[in-house]
């Protein structure tokens, strides 16, 4: 699906020389949900895959059980890019949502602005694990319901479906569509920056 | 979940491309800090190295350079930290993540984030 070989890399639509500061934005979600759908219709590059391993605790460095170990934990994703200006590139993230992703988070996503969890109405239950998850790392989220088909709830149903606090924003979209895939950001990004200038606010007031 | 290439890799060749360590100082990179050659890549070199040196002669994240090397991202970090150790590269952290806001970055960052996403 992609190379890996670096003469192509040279190649592949190189990043500004100004760019200088990187952002990350993780849409989780269950499998087949969408995500690599999503990250692919508003990347401007091709997306890339790679994996992270997360070795037994405890292995030192020169411990020749390193090479033996079989006790790795290897998570998989996928992630595209969005260059915002001269200095921000935005990185959006595909990932796993099962359990194993989870003790990877602190490691890869630490500093991520915001997550959207893209979710299945017919298949919500694979959601609940991702939103606590994402709650108990203090990572703001908005929901996005992927249509691939006509929609059989309302919004509202899905948000009494997984619980979610009012100002928690929910949206449709159709992760084929660039335009669609771009409105889920934004929606994120001012879910965010309002966020932001309210935690402001109590500060000042603090 | 894809399943890439690196699930069938050769323990042995992480071993020999790290030289045998499994640790580097972590919180020097982030996945998305973006690495900048400072210099060419000589014969004789690491291919390893050589390969990061030729990719970064623009700025690429360690993510992306994970992947086209097709290296666990903790991996490439060691690799980074060697390169970096020897002034062959420089790294550009990101400046968002504010701790002290609730982790989030500025309201002006994000506003700015929001504004050119809308202007996609």
């Amino acid at each position: 699906m992609h190379s890996r070989t670096s003469d192509r890399a040279d190649v592949r639509a190189p990043l500004r020389a100004s760019a200088s500061d990187g952002l990350k934005i993780v849409i989780v979600g269950g499998f087949g949900v969408g995500k690599t759908t999503m990250v692919q219709s508003v990347s401007e590059i091709r997306p890339l895959s790679t994996e992270e391993t997360m070795t037994q605790a405890g292995v030192g460095i020169d411990d020749a059980s390193f090479v033996q170990s079989k006790t790795t934990t290897t998570v998989a994703f996928d992630f595209g890019r969005i260059s915002l200006d001269e200095q921000m590139v935005l990185y959006l993230f595909g990932a796993p949502g099962q359990e194993r992703f989870w003790f990877l988070w602190d490691r890869l996503f630490a500093g991520t602005l915001g997550a959207v969890v893209l979710v299945d109405t017919n298949r919500l239950a694979d959601s609940w694990y991702a939103i606590d998850r994402l709650e108990y790392h203090g990572t703001p989220f908005i929901v996005a319901r992927n249509n691939f088909t006509a929609p059989q709830h309302t919004l509202e149903e899905v948000r009494d479906a997984l619980d979610l606090p009012s100002d928690v924003p929910v949206i449709d979209c159709d992760a084929r569509e660039r335009d669609s895939s771009k409105a889920v950001l934004v929606a994120l990004a001012r879910h965010l920056y309002s966020l932001s200038t309210s935690s402001a606010a109590r500060e000042t007031t603090a | 979940m894809i399943r890439g290439p690196l699930d069938s890799e050769d323990p042995d060749r992480l071993y020999t491309v790290t030289g045998g360590r499994s640790r580097a100082d972590e919180s020097v990179f982030d996945m998305v800090t973006l690495i900048v050659s400072e210099s060419d890549p000589t014969l004789g070199m690491q291919s390893e190295h050589f390969k990061i040196l030729r990719m970064c002669r623009r700025p690429m994240a360690v993510v992306e350079i994970s992947s086209y090397l097709g290296l666990p991202v903790s991996v490439v970090k060691i690799l980074l930290c060697d390169l970096l150790d020897t002034g062959k590269i420089t790294a550009r952290h990101p400046a968002a993540a504010r701790p002290d806001n609730g982790g989030l970055p500025e309201p002006e960052t994000l506003k700015k984030v929001l504004v050119a996403l809308q202007n996609l």
